[in-house]
């Protein structure tokens, strides 16, 4: 746990110190003008075009942050060997492994959180007061989060056997394939044969399915999420990123660095 | 059998290994070590880096590694800090496997040209790295701010890394590799980017290393920084391992004469010496066998010459390596003659 506790803090140090956090000052940009926007527009929207849009760039920011870094974790320890005087410690691989996954979910976690707070500062300025329907902008956001985490667990496991622009392809591949999961387990009125649509349907099961994590057009009109939803999204998020890790952990413990 | 408890004495809040506990069990024991690499498109090809090493390296001595670029130098501590794994073949540090984890916080390791996270300060590398090995803020603290001294990196210690120059960042990689006080150190190739004030100093760090009873291996190219530390020395060449012993034992380092250096006060009188010498402005530099040496001396005080210099021709780590690399090729070249 010491371990990864370090390693976890040296990845956050390092995002930041990369000046990672300054994406904020985009989203803070981007609020503000979306604020002054709606505020000239009919006032039954405004409420949704601000939610909608941030919440958007809180995925995509986060999305953006979760492929690139999540890829750049392992391979630009690699690359720079900056890996061997720390593999050379009393450190097992998958401990490092984890610590880096660790720090960076805490950077996207404190990332989102800084944007979740610039959302709400545009929400009160062209809505006030904030109503109890205004907290469920935290589900989504919760969710994003758990999102962002299953995105940097792949990342990782592709940057631990391929190049980092191969690895930047396959996840933003198996993200996108992953959007569409559900559509593909309810797929009919195709011409398939029925075991191409059996086995399209099996293959569905084996992708990330990314709409679980969805609840934007329910949270943007100010409905609930159900709890059953958000606690089978967790669970889900939890397992997907654990098996992920555990492959990306087999992968790297054999790894020879160059 | 590791060194007992016992075995150890604290001397300066160091942790001195006392030899003679330890000299039954080698610090580092390998066996049959072999290294390939695959390439080629469909990585179907392979080539052999290192090749059936077996060697020990006996506790307290200082080891030196010596081999041409490519040899296998790095790749055998590479191999040794699971840095990469092994085709066949396994080794032993302080008696456990490299695989087991624990004994790595028993070593201290400085690669090759090393690279450290350059937005961190070396105080704040040094107790990034300080806390795999389990030691309290306060002792992190005293640790980093005793080993900055100790390297010379005291004035830059809250300087980012990104700014510091090869030779800096040498001394960084050996603050690392030996902060946690390790018994076994691995340096590969530690004088490399010094000036020959820095290398000094590593040499001053090995030595001391070595008076503490500690076990250091290090690779290197030049053959004076390993005659002047190591106990021995095993040559690799071709991912093969030469032979291991004393470094002049090994490398038989004899004579190959003299050199003189000498000045004359005024136009100079035929003398037998003066005609095999060859003259480099106000200087004449003379080469001879060690037998006609003071018969040398004898001229050049008839003739008044002022002696600048007197060396002794040694064969360079080149030479020797270029002596092995021909064998080799005339002992491939034999074997594929008698095949056919």
């Amino acid at each position: 746990m010491r371990n990864i506790r370090a390693v976890a803090a040296n990845t956050f140090r390092e995002a930041v110190r990369d000046r990672v956090l300054y994406n904020l000052v985009f989203f803070a940009l981007l609020m503000m003008g979306a604020a002054i926007l709606v505020g000239q527009i009919s006032i039954g929207i405004q409420q949704d075009v601000i939610v909608s849009l941030g919440l958007s760039a809180i995925s995509i920011i986060g999305i953006f942050i979760a492929v690139f870094l999540g890829v750049a974790l392992v391979s630009k320890e690699m690359d720079k060997r900056t890996l061997y005087s720390l593999l050379a410690k009393p450190v097992h691989r998958w401990e490092f492994l984890l610590g880096k996954f660790v720090g960076l979910v805490l950077t996207l976690a404190v990332n989102t959180a800084a944007m979740t707070l610039g959302l709400y500062a545009a929400l009160w300025s062209v809505k006030r007061p904030l109503e109890p329907a205004d907290a469920y902008i935290l589900v989504a956001v919760y969710l994003i989060l758990l999102k962002l985490a299953l995105i940097v667990a792949l990342a990782l496991l592709f940057s631990c056997f391929t190049s980092p622009f191969l690895a930047i392809l396959f996840t933003v591949g198996l993200y996108v394939t992953g959007l569409f999961a559900g559509d593909l387990r309810t797929v009919r009125g195709l011409r398939m044969d029925p075991s191409t649509l059996q086995f399209t349907r099996g293959i569905s099961y084996l992708l990330p399915n990314f709409q679980n994590f969805d609840v934007m057009a329910p949270v943007v009109h100010g409905q609930g999420v159900p709890a059953s939803f958000v606690w089978n999204a967790t669970v889900y998020a939890l397992l997907y990123t654990a098996i992920v890790l555990a492959g990306a952990a087999a992968v790297f413990s054999r790894r020879n660095l160059k | 059998m590791p060194c007992e408890q016992g075995a150890l004495e604290f001397v300066d809040g160091w942790v001195r290994v006392l030899k003679n506990e330890c000299m039954a069990q080698p610090a580092i024991e390998i066996e049959n070590l072999s290294k390939e690499y695959p390439y080629g498109f469909l990585h179907l090809k392979r080539k052999k880096s290192l090749e059936n090493l077996t060697m020990r390296v006996e506790g307290g001595e200082v080891f030196g590694f010596l081999g041409p670029n490519g040899a296998g130098k790095s790749t055998t501590i590479k191999l040794l800090m699971r840095l990469i794994f092994p085709t066949s073949g396994g080794a032993r540090i302080l008696g456990k496997s490299i695989n087991d984890v624990s004994v790595h916080g028993s070593i201290g390791y400085l690669p090759e040209q090393p690279y450290f996270y350059d937005y961190l300060t070396a105080h704040e590398v040094l107790d990034y790295f300080a806390r795999f090995h389990g030691l309290t803020a306060n002792d992190r603290r005293a640790r980093v701010e005793g080993m900055l001294k100790k390297v010379g990196l005291e004035s830059a210690k809250k300087i980012q890394l990104r700014k510091y120059s090869k030779g800096m960042l040498q001394r960084v990689g050996l603050a690392q590799a030996i902060l946690h006080r390790p018994q076994v150190v691995v340096l590969d190739e530690p004088m490399s980017g010094l000036d020959p004030l820095g290398r000094r100093e590593v040499r001053d760090i090995i030595l001391e290393l070595k008076r503490e009873g500690r076990t250091v291996l290090f690779s290197t190219h030049v053959l004076s920084d390993a005659e002047m530390l190591c106990d021995r020395v095993g040559v690799i060449v071709g991912g093969k391992l030469r032979g291991v012993g004393m470094p002049g034992e090994l490398m038989e380092i004899k004579s190959h004469g003299m050199e003189i250096l000498f000045e004359l006060p005024n136009e100079p009188s035929n003398f037998p010496l003066l005609a095999k010498a060859a003259r480099t402005g106000e200087r004449y530099r003379v080469q001879l066998p060690e037998a006609e040496l003071y018969d040398a001396f004898d001229q050049l005080k008839a003739a008044g010459a002022r002696i600048s210099s007197v060396t002794q021709l040694k064969p360079t780590l080149e030479e020797f390596f270029m002596n092995l690399v021909e064998a080799d090729r005339a002992q491939a070249a034999a074997v594929e003659v008698s095949g056919k």
